[in-house]
This record gives C-alpha cells, structure tokens and sequence, in this order.
C-alpha cells in the first residue's frame, strides 16, 4: 500500500473548502511527471490548472468532471503496474473515512503576524530546511497572490510570503508610503526571523521592491526573481493604476483587474470582492494614492533597479507574462546578465495564470 | 485581520471605533446605557438587547441616557447634528417611528433641501426592524418603504455582520439623515468581519450568488431566506442570482437591470407589507425599464397585508418562507 500515491483536492488560500473538479489533462495509464499538469479545478474565487507533486503511474481516476469535492477528496490514485486492482480498489474504499475526519479537525495552515518597524506585518510560513525563499506581491496585491505558488515552491525549502505595508492585513498608517519603506520592512522581516540569507521573488511592483533590496544587501540576498517587475522600464499601463486606485465599487473596480489578466474570465465575483473589502479598510486609499503618486506618476515609473541589480551581483532571473497588459515585457532585455523566460498566454499575473511553468523556473533558479 | 464575530457585536465594535475617531459622534436613546443618574450599576442594559453594551466605560461623555420620549430626543439628535454634531439615536423598535416622525419626514428630511444646501444634518436613527422574535404587532415591522418614501433619508438594512459593520460606519460619516434598520434576529448571525474600520458605500447592491436562471432581490433577513431558496432549486439545477440590496434609499437599480437582463426572471422578496412596497418598487422599474428582457411574469414575495401575529404559528407563517420564494422562481420558469 505504501506505494500507493493520492491525487488530493488542492486547498488554496485558508478560505476555500471545496472545489470543482473541470476537467482532467491525464487519462488512466498516463505516467505522470512532478509539475505536470493534471486537473483544472474551479473554486468560487478562482480557476485554475493543478501541477502534479508527485510523480507516478496514473491508475486510477476517482474523480468525475464536473463534480464538487471537499479540499483533499481523494480524486485519483497513482501506483506502480505491481500493485492489483484489487489493492486499489481497497485503498479507495478505505480513504473515505480519513478525508472526512481530515476536514473537521485540521484547519491547514494559518497566518502569522510580526511586529516590524513599520507595524505589524502579516506572513505566511511553510518551514523546512535550506535558504528560505520569500515571496513579496506587487501593488494593491497581498500574500494571497501566491495562492497557487507557495505550497509548491515549499517542496523545495522553506517558503515565506508577507503582505507589504498598507496591503493585505498588513499595517496601513505606515508612512512615507514609497520604495523605502518597502525595502525597509523586507529587511526588517528577514531580521525578525533571524534569517541571514534569503531568495526573493517578487511580482509587480514586488519585483522593484526584491531588486533593491538585492542591491542595497547584496550579501543577505542569495537570487532574485523577478516577475513582471517594476523596475525595469519607464512605461506603465497608468489606466490600470488609477482605475485600480479610485474605483469604489465593483463596476469600477473589474474592469481595471480585466488588465492583469490574459485570461479575463479569471477576474471572478469573489475576487472583486475580496479586493472591494481591502480597499474599503480606513488608510488605504490614502496609502495607495500616496504609494502610486511616488512610484507611478503620470504613467512613468519613477523608480528603477536593472542597473544597481546588475552591478550588485546577485544572480538574477526574469520571468514574464508576454501579454502583460500593465507593464511592457519587453522591458524583461533590461536587467543586463539575467535569465529571461517570456511565458506565453498569460498576462501581468503569469505566476498564477501559468503557475506550475512559474513554479518550476523559481524551483529551478532557486536550486 | 477579519474574524468571526455576531452582528451584534459589529454594531457595537462600528460604534466604538466612530466614537474613538471621532469625538462628535454621540449616541443617544432609551436604556443605551442604562441605570445612569440612578442609584446601582452604571451600564446595566446597553440597550434593549444589550448592543451598546461595555460603549458607556470607554465613552461616557459621549453617550446620554434619555427619557422615554422618542419626540424629544429624536428632535434633540437632529437639532445636534445641524450644530456640528453626529448623533446616533437609537429608536429601539422602529416601530416606534410614529411619535417622531415629523422631526424626521418634515425637519431632518428637508433641511438640505429647503435651505439651498447649506444645512447638513448628519444623524442616525438606529433601529430594530423585523419579524420573528414574537415581539407582537407593534415591535416586529418592517417599516423600510415607508421610510424610503421619504426623499431626503437614506434607508439601509444589512443582512450580515460584515455589510453591518461598514454601512453603520458609512452612515455615521454620511452628511445627510440614515435611518439604519437593525433586523433583531439577525443579531445572532455570525461571519467575518476585518478589525479595522471599513466603509461601505451606499446604493450599492450586494451579488450574493452569481447565477443565469432567475433573479432574486431582497435585502435584510429575507437575503438569507432567498439563499436557502437558492440552494433548493439548484438540487433541480436552477441557478439563481440573488442581489442584497443592502441599502433602500439609494437603491442600486443598475444591478437589478443587469441581472435581469441576464436571467429574463425577476422575484421580488420583500419582509415588508406587500402594498407600496420595496418588492413593488423593484418590480414596476424592472417592468418599465427591463420589460423586454422579461421572460415572464414578475413575482412578489411578501407576507400577507395584516399585521405581524403575535402566535408563534402564525408568525411563522407570516413572514416568507425559503419554500415560497423558491416556488415564486419556480412559476418564473413556468411556460
């Protein structure tokens, strides 16, 4: 039995508890590699495809398109040709009772919080063993933008994704609302956790704050990835930043998030909303004028970083969406001496558009 | 961070943040503290159903305890807020809206507008509204057409702990009167609520559940019902979109077009009386604006025109049922 590997309902982010099985990308026979895509899954918040953890011979699939599972339903087994139908059939039968006790007790991992300099910070932390890798969001984002990045990534070390000054659940009377205070926090975090030495990746405006942090501390930091970064070039879709900025209602607010998107029908109902929420917390929209009015005046990014980047050494690693529709990926030939990886059919937010093809470039760089 | 709490207590945290913010933000009303000026504990009741209560120790220059007189405290509350103050008065049951309703209807109402704009009166009525508690005929209406009929009040009416929260905070800061309606049974209902004070904007309606079949619109304790409704008919593979109005005046026609557009079916579902309604009000615009959408006939969901019975049974009864509301989308889809 204990070559008997399952293919679980996935749980992204603390809230979902169940999800759609769309389809499946494998037949029963298939040998499945780690990373491979295998399932769609549909939550009420959003849509996407499922990597393989594991690798193995696809035996058996439980469950049926279309159908609604519990996070962590059995939906399909792998094993090796040595082990009966019978055995498996035996392992189905028997994984009933498991998931059922599973979702009542276990609530999953939960969010941590830190004091820093600037307030209090909130974080998510998958430990293990190895130089940590801390993931840091871009403008308006938070830590869940890495929903579909973080467990995978922690295959490969320990995993850290915190929610930026003035974002997330982050403190939001943080003040001067700039780049400093964002590479000031990343550090001041590394130092609450007494990590000495730490990949980064960042999305967006993340990517901006990841370089210069790189730059100023290039000892501490051991990569960077950057992922439709900021930092790289003058232009910036300035249509998007103030839609996002002023909109206070959904009809505002969807049509800007229609732009991080190659893919538009992933700007679901609840992700509206989860945002509209965000924004409407006292300080924030204060922050976010002040923050966008220092980084992106008037269509321009008054902030770059390709060239103390490049000067600081610290190897470095850019991945874009190539229908950016916020910032241009052409931008990704500026970080001199970087690898670039232009990912096809997909848009600003390409780490979760094109998750398991990011992931793998991350674990690849990071390893 | 959100975490769960009643609504309730999102009406007591809404309080206690807007009076911390800002020092002119009183409350005033029946029992809101309790036992003040009199011999005993200071703090006993915190309202009728003890929402303000705890609000008295951290802000006792900023909460008075008045006599059983809604007229007088009710023209106090809107006289202060002309002054620079922002009261919250608390109704206890907006069943009681008759004995100041014309510091409301002909003072609070019209001042914006009979003096060219230059008056502002930001006060909130606070009050519980509703059925279900078998608190008889004169406390259990649900008075919000009345009330939206007014022009110059603003009407709100959560159905949740996280809408209540932010619109109560919304109305407090809004410059113009709020009539805010608290459903009492609806005080017990528990979901996530952020710590930190949020607003929500009014005249916007709330899309509770995404669906092409049909539209539901509701508002207050029936959003819950309607949910329930949903949930039935999706065993029969009917999708139903159900709207929360959230507030009544604004009222955020936009979405209910769009969703009817949509679907083609509309089912109004209103706690109140069914004459002059809010259902009859959603019906006749989406009947004049969105006819050629329709599909079929609108359907109201009320309870019937006759006061709220005091009887458990008949309470029951009275107020919309979950099987009502999914049978009124059922004849929607009816050739």
């Amino acid at each position: 039995m204990a070559e008997i590997t399952p293919i679980l309902m996935p749980k992204w982010g603390l809230s979902m508890r169940e999800g759609k099985l769309a389809v499946w990308h494998v037949a029963e026979g298939a040998t499945i590699a780690p990373g491979d895509e295998i399932m769609d899954v549909e939550t009420d918040k959003i849509a996407n495809a499922v990597e393989a953890a594991d690798g193995g011979l696809l035996r058996r699939r439980v469950g049926v398109e279309g159908e609604t599972y519990p996070v962590r339903a059995l939906l399909a087994v792998m094993a090796p040709e040595s082990v009966s139908d019978a055995e498996i059939d035996a392992y189905v039968a028997a994984y009933e009772a498991p998931a059922a006790a599973g979702d009542e007790g276990e609530e999953g991992p939960s969010y941590e919080f830190a004091d820093l300099p600037a307030g209090r910070i909130r974080y998510a932390a998958r430990p293990g063993d190895g130089t940590p890798l801390i993931l840091i969001h871009g403008f308006g984002g938070d830590l869940d933008n890495w929903l579909f990045n973080i467990d995978a990534l922690a295959e490969g070390g320990p995993v850290y994704a915190l929610d930026l000054p003035g974002h997330g659940q982050s403190v939001k009377s943080a003040r001067p609302a700039g780049l400093d205070l964002m590479v000031d926090t990343v550090i001041a975090f590394m130092d609450h956790l007494k990590l000495d030495k730490a990949h980064l990746a960042g999305h967006s405006m993340g990517g901006l704050v990841a370089g210069t942090v790189a730059a100023r501390n290039p000892a501490r930091i051991a990569s960077v990835t950057l992922i439709c970064p900021a930092g790289l070039g003058a232009e910036i879709n300035s249509g998007y930043i103030d839609g996002f900025v002023k909109a206070t209602g959904r009809k505002d607010l969807k049509p800007a998030l229609m732009h991080l998107f190659k893919d538009q029908s992933l700007v679901s109902r609840s992700m509206v909303d989860d945002l509209l929420k965000y924004k409407r917390l006292d300080g924030v929209q204060d922050f976010l004028t002040e923050l966008a009015g220092n980084l992106f005046a008037n269509g321009a990014q008054a902030r770059q970083v390709a060239e103390a980047l490049a000067a600081s050494g610290v190897p470095a690693q850019v991945i874009w969406g190539e229908a950016d529709a916020i910032i241009p990926a052409a931008h990704a030939g500026n970080l001199k001496g970087a690898a670039t990886h232009l990912i096809p059919d997909a848009g600003h937010m390409v780490q979760m558009e094109k998750s398991a093809e990011v992931n793998r470039l991350v674990r690849d760089f990071v390893a | 961070m959100a975490r769960v709490i009643s609504m309730k207590d999102a009406v007591n945290e809404a309080l206690d943040q807007e009076m911390t913010r800002d020092p002119t933000v009183i409350m005033l009303g029946e029992d809101i503290v309790g036992g003040t000026g009199a011999k005993g504990e200071d703090d006993a009741w915190g309202g009728v159903l003890g929402v303000s209560k705890g609000l008295y120790a951290k802000h006792p220059k900023q909460m008075i305890d008045t006599p059983l007189s809604e007229s007088a405290y009710v023209g106090a509350a809107v006289g202060a807020a002309t002054a620079g103050l922002r009261p919250v008065a608390e109704l206890m049951f907006v069943d009681f809206v008759g004995v100041c309703l014309d510091q409301l209807l002909n003072q609070a109402a019209k001042f914006r507008y009979m003096f060219g704009g230059k008056a502002e009166t930001p006060v909130v009525i606070r009050a519980m509204c509703g059925a279900g508690f078998q608190a008889a005929a004169q406390h259990s209406q649900m008075l919000t057409p009345l009330l939206a009929h007014i022009p110059g009040l603003k009407v709100v009416c959560p159905s949740n702990p996280y809408d209540c929260k932010g619109l109560l905070i919304q109305s407090i800061r809004d410059n113009d009167p709020v009539i805010f309606l608290e459903h009492k049974n609806l005080y017990a209902s528990t979901g996530d609520v952020p710590e930190e004070p949020y607003a929500i904007p009014f005249g916007e309606a709330n899309i509770v559940r995404e669906g092409d079949d049909a539209t539901i619109v509701t508002y207050g304790q029936m959003v819950g019902r309607s949910l329930e409704a949903a949930d039935m008919l999706k065993k029969d593979g009917i999708e139903v979109e159900v709207i929360d109005l959230r507030t009544l005046s604004p009222i955020d026609m936009d979405t209910v077009l769009e969703s009817v557009e949509n679907t083609g079916r509309l089912v109004c579902v209103d706690e109140a009386s069914p004459r002059c309604s809010i259902a009859c009000d959603i019906a006749a615009n989406v009947a004049q604006d969105a006819f050629g959408s329709l599909k079929s006939a609108i359907q109201m969901v009320t309870p019937p025109h006759a006061p709220v019975p005091f009887s458990a049974a008949l309470e029951a009864l009275y107020i919309p049922s979950a099987a009502q509301i999914a049978h009124a989308v059922r004849k929607t889809m009816e050739d």
